[in-house]
C-alpha cells in the first residue's frame, strides 16, 4: 500500500507569455503521505498547485493520478476525476460561497459527482460536521456567522465530502491566528490518519510544513531546487537557498539571523544558469554560465547546486 | 516608574534601567461609543518604554493591540471614548489639543503599518511624500528637503535613492516598500517609533533584513520602539520587553526572554505551545480551546478563563495585574517560573 504512488508529477512548465511561473518540476507523493512545497511568494508554489489539479493548463510536463496521465483526459473525463482531488485554498472567506448554508456547502460536491442518494449525501454532511468538530445546528448557518478558524473547518469539510484520494491544501493555516492554526493543523493530520488522503500541502511558513510533511520541496523561481526527506531538509540542507530560508525563520536570537541580501528576481527576467546565483553568498562563475543538473545526495535528498559538484570532488 | 530627568548622552553603553523614558501609558482605556452606551475595547494597559529600548505589544486578532497603538498615536476613531495617560517625553499629549498634539507627534513619533500600500501615497511620488514630511515638520528648504530624502533612502539600503525619490510606491516590492516607511518614519528624528505588525505581510528572507534594519535604526539612533505583533518568536529575538494582550488586558508583562521561555500566564504559555517549532517531533501541538471573544461577549472575572485548563471558581473575579518573581501577571493560578 504504502509504495503505491498516488501522484506523479515530471517536467510540470508553465509559462504566462514572457513569465516562466513553473519550471520543469517533478516529484512524486505515495499514498497517504503529505509532499510539502515551500518558498517565497513568486516561486511558483501556488501555479504548481493549481496545475497539478489542471486548474490551470500546463504548458509541458506530464501529471500522473492514480496511475491516469492528466494530461490526455478530456473534460468530461477530466471532470469525473475531479471527484478524487480537492482544493482547500488559505482564505475561507473567499472560498466559500457566502449564499450557501454549510448543509447545501456540504451537499453540493456530493451532487454534483453522483455521490449516494439525496438522504446519504446529508447524512455524510452532518457525519463529516462532527468530524471537523462543528456542532449539527451549523448545518443551517451561514459562512458569514463563523470565525475563520470554524470557516476553514468548513472548507475541510466540503473537501472530505467526495472522499478523495488526494486534497491540494494551498496556505490553509495562514489566514488563521496561531491558537485556531494549531486547531486546524492537528485536525488536518488526524483526518489525514483517518481517511488515508494523500496531501500537497503548500505554505510559506516552513514551521508549519515541518509540522506536516513527509517529503518537501522548496521552490525557488518557479523551480525545485532541493527535495527531500522532512528530516534531512530541516537537518542537513544542501542547498544555499534552504539553508538562508530555514535561518531567516524567527526564533533563534537576532544575532542568528540570515542575511540573505536582495529579493527574488522577477519571474519575467530569471538569471541564467543557476537563478539563484543573483542571492547566493558562495555564486562563483560557473553558476552565472551553466544550470545546476538536480543530483542525488543520498537518503533520497536531491538539490541542484554546483557546490555540490565541488564539494563531491574534493 | 521613576524617569530620570538628567539627559542621558546616546551612547549603547548606559544600561537600560538608567535611561531616560521616552513613552508612558499609564491605566489606558479605549471604549467605542454606540446606540446602547459604551462598548469597552480595551481596558487598562499600562507599560512604558525606554529610550534605545523595543517594547512588544503581543496578542492575536482582536486582543486590542493595534487599537491601543492608534489610541498612542492620537487616530483612533471619532467615537472612541479614551481614559488614562500618554506621556511622550514627560509631556501628557493625552491631555493635548488635536493640533498640538497633531505637531508633537508628526515631530517625534514615526510610524510604521503592515501594509505599506495603505499607508503611503499611490499617486504621489515617493520623494514628494518624504519632502513634504521634510518640510512640515522640520522646515526645510525644497534643496534641503529632497537632499536630506535621498539620504534617507540611502540609509535604509534602497539602492539608486535619486531614482526612487521620482518612483511611485506600486513600483516597489513590498521589502522596498516597507524601506520607503521605514526612512519616513525617523526622517524627522523621532524619538518612538511605533511598528504595527511591519514584517507580518513580508517574506521570511525579507522579513529578516527588515527586521536588522529596524534593530540597526534602534541602536543608532536611541530610538524607543513599540513593536506590535502576533509572533512571539519575533518578540523574543527583537524586543526587550514584551507586554502580552488578551480580550482588551494585558495579561502578563515583562522581560521577553522570560516570556517567550517561561511564561506565567496560560495564554502565553498557550500562544508557545500552539506554534510549530524547530526539531521538537511532536506529531500534535497544543492549541488553545476554543477563539477569543468579540468585543462585548467578554466574560466576567478572568476573560481567558473560559479557554483555560486551570480555571476554577476563582476566576469568576476579575484577577489584578500582579508582580510575581519574574513578570507581571494577571491570573489566579499562574504557572511556576520555569514550567
Amino acid at each position: 500500500m504504502t509504495t503505491e504512488t498516488m501522484l506523479s508529477v515530471s517536467g510540470l512548465s508553465k509559462s504566462f507569455k514572457s513569465v516562466k511561473a513553473v519550471r520543469d518540476v517533478s516529484f512524486a507523493i505515495p499514498r497517504g503521505k503529505t509532499f510539502g512545497l515551500v518558498g517565497e511568494s513568486g516561486s511558483g508554489k501556488s501555479t504548481t498547485a493549481r496545475l497539478v489539479l489542471r486548474l490551470v493548463e500546463p504548458s509541458a510536463g506530464k501529471i500522473a493520478f492514480r496511475g491516469r496521465d492528466l494530461s490526455t483526459l478530456s473534460s468530461s473525463e477530466l471532470r469525473r476525476e475531479r471527484r478524487h482531488m480537492q482544493m482547500i485554498f488559505q482564505d475561507p472567506f473567499g472560498s466559500l460561497n457566502p449564499r450557501m448554508s454549510v448543509r447545501d456547502t456540504l451537499v453540493e460536491p456530493q451532487f454534483v459527482h453522483g455521490i449516494g442518494t439525496a438522504a446519504e449525501q446529508l447524512k455524510t454532511a452532518e457525519r463529516l460536521l462532527a468530524e471537523v468538530s462543528l456542532p449539527r445546528a451549523a448545518l443551517d448557518r451561514y459562512p458569514h456567522e463563523f470565525s475563520g478558524g470554524q470557516r476553514q473547518r468548513i472548507a475541510i469539510a466540503r473537501a472530505l465530502s467526495t472522499n478523495p484520494d488526494l486534497i491540494v491544501a494551498d496556505e490553509p493555516v495562514s489566514a488563521l491566528d496561531v491558537s485556531v492554526q494549531a486547531q486546524v493543523l492537528n485536525l488536518m493530520r488526524d483526518l489525514q490518519d483517518r481517511h488515508g488522503t494523500t496531501m500537497l500541502f503548500i505554505s510559506h511558513d516552513l514551521r508549519v510544513v515541518q509540522f506536516m510533511c513527509d517529503e518537501i520541496g522548496v521552490m525557488y523561481l518557479g523551480e525545485i531546487v532541493e527535495q527531500g526527506p522532512r528530516d534531512r531538509i530541516y537537518n542537513a540542507p544542501s542547498h544555499p537557498y534552504t539553508k538562508a530560508l530555514l535561518a531567516s525563520v524567527p526564533g533563534k536570537g537576532s544575532g542568528q539571523r540570515a542575511r540573505l541580501s536582495g529579493e527574488i528576481p522577477s519571474a519575467h527576467a530569471v538569471p541564467s544558469g543557476c537563478a539563484f546565483r543573483t542571492r547566493c553568498p558562495h555564486a562563483f562563475e560557473r553558476c552565472s554560465s551553466e544550470k545546476p543538473a538536480m543530483r542525488e545526495i543520498g537518503n533520497g535528498q536531491r538539490a541542484a547546486c554546483h557546490l555540490l559538484d565541488k564539494a563531491m570532488a574534493a | 516608574m521613576t524617569a530620570h530627568s538628567a539627559p542621558m548622552p546616546a551612547e549603547i553603553v548606559v544600561p537600560l534601567a538608567a535611561r531616560r523614558t521616552v513613552l508612558e501609558v499609564e491605566n489606558l482605556s479605549l471604549s467605542f461609543r454606540n446606540a446602547d452606551g459604551l462598548l469597552p475595547i480595551v481596558t487598562d494597559v499600562s507599560f512604558s518604554i525606554r529610550e534605545g529600548e523595543a517594547v512588544a505589544l503581543v496578542g492575536e486578532s482582536g486582543c486590542g493591540k493595534s487599537i491601543t497603538a492608534s489610541a498612542i498615536m492620537g487616530i483612533a476613531p471619532e467615537n472612541a471614548v479614551i481614559g488614562g495617560r500618554i506621556v511622550l517625553n514627560g509631556q501628557e499629549i493625552s491631555a493635548l489639543g488635536p493640533k498640538d498634539r497633531r505637531k508633537l507627534c508628526g515631530r517625534h513619533m514615526g510610524f510604521i503599518f503592515q501594509e505599506p500600500m495603505t499607508a503611503l501615497h499611490p499617486t504621489l511620488s515617493i520623494g514628494r511624500q518624504m519632502t513634504d514630511t521634510l518640510k512640515h515638520n522640520l522646515g526645510l528648504s525644497q534643496s534641503a528637503a529632497t537632499q536630506r530624502a535621498a539620504e534617507l533612502l540611502d540609509r535604509v539600503g534602497i539602492p539608486r535613492a535619486r531614482d526612487i525619490l521620482r518612483g511611485y510606491v506600486h513600483e516597489l516590492s513590498g521589502g522596498m516598500r516597507q524601506r520607503v516607511m521605514i526612512a519616513l518614519a525617523i526622517s524627522c528624528g523621532p524619538s518612538l517609533i511605533i511598528a504595527d505588525e511591519p514584517t507580518t505581510a513580508l517574506d521570511v528572507t525579507i522579513q529578516a533584513q527588515v527586521l536588522d534594519l529596524l534593530e540597526d535604526m534602534r541602536r543608532e539612533m536611541d530610538l524607543a520602539m513599540l513593536f506590535i505583533t502576533h509572533d512571539l518568536e519575533v518578540v523574543g529575538d527583537f524586543c526587550d520587553r514584551a507586554v502580552v494582550m488578551y480580550a482588551g488586558d494585558v495579561v502578563e508583562r515583562g522581560q521577553s526572554a522570560d516570556i517567550t521561555r517561561h511564561p506565567s500566564h496560560p495564554y502565553a504559555r498557550g500562544l508557545i505551545d500552539a506554534v510549530p517549532a524547530h526539531d521538537d517531533g511532536r506529531t500534535r501541538l497544543t492549541p488553545i480551546l476554543g477563539t477569543v471573544p468579540p468585543v462585548g461577549q467578554w466574560p466576567e472575572g478572568c476573560r481567558f478563563a473560559p479557554r483555560c485548563g486551570r480555571a476554577d471558581e476563582k476566576c469568576r473575579t476579575r484577577p489584578r495585574l500582579e508582580t510575581l518573581s519574574q513578570t507581571d501577571v494577571r491570573c489566579w493560578h499562574p504557572l511556576e517560573a520555569g514550567a
